[in-house]
């Protein structure tokens, strides 16, 4: 049975290794959509995708949250981009394939996938 | 849904939207009765008793959003299939406690699916609210708590990726040898 001792092995890796992170307000809020019809619709993958992509890249200034439906059910697993500019991008009918293109051209380099965003996909 | 740990995750939502701070949630196997246990119990705000009636009702929701409440009805369905029951049980202040009994070999029974990926899911974005976690399989039971991984991580975050994944591996490995050990 695996226990909590690997925890504190972890946890002592973990402080010699922290940064003192930055929060200087300069934070990029990526938001999946967790009601019913995104569940249902497959956020789960999408949510933990970001999480563990965003982690691999040590991508401090990025956050992931969650919220409940903003009622386009029919374009869920929907995932909003809030920059510090302001902007916001709403990417729909999300996968776990599509997440590492938005981290890596959204978040990584500030360049919208434009052709996975609802102005694109609802015509 | 295509697996019961979607609609756990689906219901523990639920219980965040009540501003719960500890989400407690069980599977219980008994190989005895064939039956699975499940149960999801929050100390958020709580519902009144018409409330909690209506929550099993499709077309009531308090949101705004959207005409259609689909969580806990979808919940109690999945149960019903296979001859199941569920219950609800609520008290304003105090938290709510939903359960469902599964028959476990009816053909209607979906998979318990990937119990893991619904904690890291919570976890993950949740850092504020504790979980625990139990699985069991007739008297063998093993518990995740993430009121004792934050002793043991001494004001780390608890949803830092390292600690994430040992998570994750803790739930499967735990909940395999559960599941073998007979």
């Amino acid at each position: 049975m695996k226990s909590l001792a690997e925890l504190q092995a972890i946890r002592d890796k973990m402080k010699n290794s922290m940064n003192v992170r930055d929060d200087n307000g300069n934070k990029i809020r990526v938001v999946v959509g967790m009601a019913t019809c995104g569940i249902a619709a497959g956020a789960r993958p999408v949510l933990n995708g970001f999480t563990e992509e965003v982690a691999k890249r040590n991508l401090d200034n990025v956050t992931v949250t969650q919220t409940g439906c903003i009622g386009i059910c029919q374009y869920e697993p929907v995932v909003e981009v809030y920059t510090p500019d302001g902007e916001k991008t709403t990417y729909v009918k999300m996968t776990a394939e599509k997440v590492a293109k938005v981290v890596t051209d959204h978040l990584v380099n500030g360049k919208v996938v434009s052709e996975y965003t609802i102005g694109s996909v609802a015509k | 849904m295509q697996e019961l740990s979607l609609n756990i995750l689906d219901v523990a939502q639920n219980s965040i939207k009540a501003k719960a701070t500890l989400i407690t949630i069980k599977i219980h196997k008994n190989t005895m009765s064939k039956t699975l246990l499940i149960s999801i119990e929050d100390n958020g705000c709580g519902m009144s008793q018409q409330q909690a009636e209506q929550v099993v009702d499709p077309f009531y929701t308090t949101r705004t959003t959207r005409k259609v409440g689909l969580g806990v009805p979808f919940f109690k369905m999945s149960a019903e299939l296979t001859g199941g029951t569920f219950t609800i049980q609520s008290e304003l202040k105090v938290g709510t406690k939903i359960s469902a009994l599964y028959y476990y070999e009816h053909i209607d029974m979906m998979p318990v699916g990937d119990m893991a990926s619904t904690m890291l899911s919570l976890i993950s974005v949740n850092p504020d609210i504790d979980f625990i976690y139990y699985f069991s399989v007739d008297e063998n039971e093993f518990c995740m708590n993430t009121q004792e991984m934050k002793t043991v991580l001494e004001g780390l975050p608890v949803n830092s990726n390292e600690v994430l994944t040992f998570i994750k591996n803790f739930i499967n490995e735990n909940q395999a040898e559960i599941e073998n050990s007979k």
